[in-house]
């Protein structure tokens, strides 16, 4: 042969994936999961709460513009931001727990990708029937008006689906009724029009033509996760021991050594993911279950027992091939590593209700004025300068009362203020310079430094706050 | 070395690079790279047409868009003074004295006048305007013109001894020992006196002869029981507060050859917004009367 090849093309296109519709305990938990999640996602802006005439009532709300967080009864404050870092460990420390426990649970049931993957693979089968359909139409070469109009219907409602997505996400960053008003009637501003276009196409992308790929190629978690799993944790696996060798002639001769497997080939058709869990688990594999489901079934209708394919454990294989009972669900979970995941897990939490019990709903900050680091004043007086900030983390103004204990001599003064009382605005930290002072003769003003403390009063609750400083003297 | 490996018609090009038997595919670059990249190419050609991009000798070429880092600045400033033209507005026509009981008026003016206080004023008073030898600390509550706000606004307007404002603050003290006023003994003798004004330690044996020196020669300004007075700018010499220092060489000096402190006439560079943002800012540091 004298005839040249080409050189192998280095590119292979996406197999197009049509999972066939599944039911079964897993899918069933999945819908409710979906239902759940997304209806947390879409209906919580629009939950209201009293939080008094001059605060928002908006019980989640990210207001970025005045630096506040609500959450129902909770308000976050910036210097409180501690509470967001800690929320976030304990997501990444449940998400190690559940990982080591579970496997890959979070992508097979939880994770943004997969929900509204399934979501729009749900719309798709309305639209265009279920797998067997999907793929005569999408072999149909010819562009009838039956394919234009079941495309553009389902890239419709695809579309929809993006656009209260997108829609969603910008209620959590304003008050939800207005933005919606303001939205509907062209007068938002550009970045809640620019983020909602932004989120509807990313959704109607991964959604509708990404899907498997992101979970494959663009998300690094699945590659992390292999870190946190080994033998003990449940993944989605086939008992090749009791399937093979697989075959479809149960009358053929020779029928009574073939395993249970039938190769009906439902657990691939329901994958989404398009992989054949019987080569084992791989990469792509996200745990949705959904071939256990099929498999079930098909185990059902032949007479076998269910569990050909199922949620097993890596040291479970080896126990069950020698014929041995596989151990408990629960001696695989309850593990030291699960163990300790979920009291580290549980320690972050409890320090954060702690954090978020004791913390005062009044506050300051004590900055001393070091440019000077004293003023003498015409009669001797030593006079060193604070600034305070006083935090009101009250719906209404209050009344705050500044007083400072440390030598009996030294006196407190605000400017601008008549007296150590000061109105608070609400949910405000308001700035007042204050001034203290300590006569010619005083031990304060003759020595270097003299420790103080700043006391500020909450006239109307009793409530008391403290910060400790410096007063600085001539030192001679 | 290993052995390498057998080749065969339609295997992908290498580049002939061979480590223990691995070699690299020498593959075209992406289309979607190559295609980004001469995009970029082309994008760089018209960038650098319509912005400033060559070097030349001097300057570089300016661009078709005529755009410039120093418009840009100078937009922006224009954008805020007109931002805040409304609240100058309000400044210059609010009466000095009632400014503090509008409280969105007043804290515009203090950040209006901290930035006023920093550009114009630090140089001689000191960032946080706690002043130095000769240039007065306007934190404490001695004033050697006044420290209400009219007074200050008046001082900051005018200045101090200045030759290019006619209402400019204006006293001379006579240098007493150079222009041979007053003797050498005298000049101690009134030193010592003056120090006794504000109990600071000195030779209690001159204070009396010195007390004599005082009232014929320096009571007229200071006023006999030495507390100054403003109208001329006098210093109070009881207190414990000393532009110049309180110590009987610095007092003595101060006697001998006098002192002649010179501040600025704002008025005539800065507008009247500017100067009663910084009356105002220097009104509320902590002396202000």
């Amino acid at each position: 042969m004298t005839e040249t090849n080409p050189a192998p093309s280095l590119y292979s296109a996406r197999e197009p994936i049509f999972p066939r519709r599944v039911s079964g305990k897993f899918r069933s938990l999945k819908w409710v999961l979906l239902s759940l999640m997304l209806g947390i996602y879409y209906l919580t802006p629009w939950i209201r709460w009293d939080r008094g005439p001059e605060l928002p009532d908006q019980a989640v709300l990210l207001d970025l513009a005045n630096r506040r967080f609500y959450f129902f009864w909770i308000e976050i404050w910036p210097h409180e931001f501690y509470f967001v870092a800690g929320l976030l460990i304990m997501a990444g420390l449940g998400l190690f727990l559940f990982t080591s426990a579970l496997g890959r649970v979070w992508c097979g049931y939880a994770c943004p990708q997969t929900v509204w993957t399934d979501l729009f693979i749900l719309v798709e089968r309305w639209v265009e029937g279920d797998r067997n359909a999907r793929l005569r139409l999408h072999r149909q070469k010819k562009l009838d008006f039956r394919k234009v109009r079941l495309r553009l219907t389902k890239w419709t409602i695809w579309f929809l689906i993006g656009l209260a997505t997108g829609g969603a996400w910008v209620f959590y960053f304003a008050d939800a009724p207005t933005l919606l008003h303001d939205l509907v009637t062209g007068q938002a501003h550009p970045v809640a029009y620019t983020t909602m276009l932004v989120l509807t196409f990313t959704t109607f992308f991964f959604g509708g033509f990404a899907r498997e790929q992101i979970c494959i190629y663009a998300c690094p978690w699945p590659r992390i996760q292999a870190a946190m799993m080994d033998e003990d944790t449940l993944v989605v696996g086939y008992r090749e021991w009791r399937g093979e060798p697989r075959g479809k002639h149960r009358k053929a001769d020779g029928a009574e050594q073939l395993g249970d497997c039938i190769d009906c080939n439902a657990c691939v058709n329901v994958c989404p993911m398009g992989i054949d869990i019987r080569d084992g688990q791989q990469l792509a594999c996200i745990t949705c279950a959904l071939c256990i489901d099929a498999c079930d079934d098909v185990m059902a209708k032949i007479g076998k027992p269910r569990g050909l394919i199922d949620y097993m454990a890596l040291s479970d294989e080896d126990n069950e091939r020698s014929g041995q009972a596989p151990r408990s669900v629960w001696k695989h979970i309850l593990r030291p590593r699960t163990i300790l995941y979920t009291v580290m897990w549980s320690l972050v939490g409890f320090g954060l209700l702690f954090a978020l019990f004791i913390r005062p709903d009044i506050d300051l900050t004590v900055a001393p004025v070091r440019n000077p680091t004293y003023v003498t004043l015409s009669d001797g007086t030593i006079r060193n300068t604070y600034d305070i900030r006083l935090r009101n983390k009250h719906g209404e103004p209050r009344m705050f009362e500044l007083s400072v204990v440390g030598d009996p001599s030294m006196q407190i003064q605000l400017e601008g203020v008549d007296g150590s009382k000061v109105q608070v605005p609400a949910d405000t930290a308001y700035l007042q310079r204050v001034y203290v002072t300590s006569p010619k003769g005083a031990a304060p003003a003759a020595a270097e430094a003299t420790p103080l403390r700043f006391w500020v009063a909450d006239l109307v609750s009793g409530e008391r706050a403290y910060k400790d400083s410096t007063f600085n003297g001539r030192g001679r | 070395m290993s052995k390498a490996p057998q080749h065969h018609k339609g295997d992908p090009q290498t580049t002939g690079h061979n480590w223990d038997g691995i070699e690299e595919f020498d593959n075209p670059m992406p289309r979607w790279w190559l295609w980004t990249f001469y995009a970029c190419i082309v994008w760089a050609i018209g960038y650098s047409i319509a912005y400033p991009a060559w070097p030349g000798i001097k300057s570089a070429s300016a661009g078709l868009l005529g755009w410039s880092t120093r418009a840009d600045v100078a937009r922006e400033i224009e954008a805020v003074n007109e931002a805040n033209a409304a609240i100058n507005a309000r400044l210059v026509a609010a009466d000095l004295t009632q400014i503090s009981n509008d409280p969105e008026l007043n804290s515009y003016a203090v950040s209006a006048g901290a930035a006023v206080f920093k550009t114009w004023c630090a140089q001689c008073h000191g960032a946080g305007a706690a002043g130095a030898k000769g240039y007065p600390n306007l934190l404490d509550d001695d004033w050697l013109w006044g420290g209400d706000i009219e007074s200050i606004h008046y001082t900051v307007t005018h200045g101090v001894r200045n030759e290019d404002d006619g209402d400019a603050r204006y006293s001379q003290m006579p240098a007493f020992g150079r222009d041979d006023l007053l003797s050498d003994e005298e000049i101690d003798q009134v030193t010592n006196f003056v120090m006794s004004l504000s109990e600071t330690p000195m030779d209690a044996s001159l204070v009396a002869a010195g007390k004599v020196v005082f009232e014929d020669n320096c009571a007229s300004c200071h006023m006999p029981d030495g507390t100054g007075d403003r109208t001329q700018g006098a210093p109070n010499l009881t207190d414990a507060i000393w532009l110049y220092g309180g110590d009987y060489d610095t007092i003595k000096e101060t006697v001998t050859n006098a002192r002649f402190g010179v501040m600025p006439a704002w008025g005539l560079r800065l507008n009247e917004d500017q100067i009663r943002a910084a009356a105002l800012y220097v009104h509320q540091l902590g002396g202000g009367e």
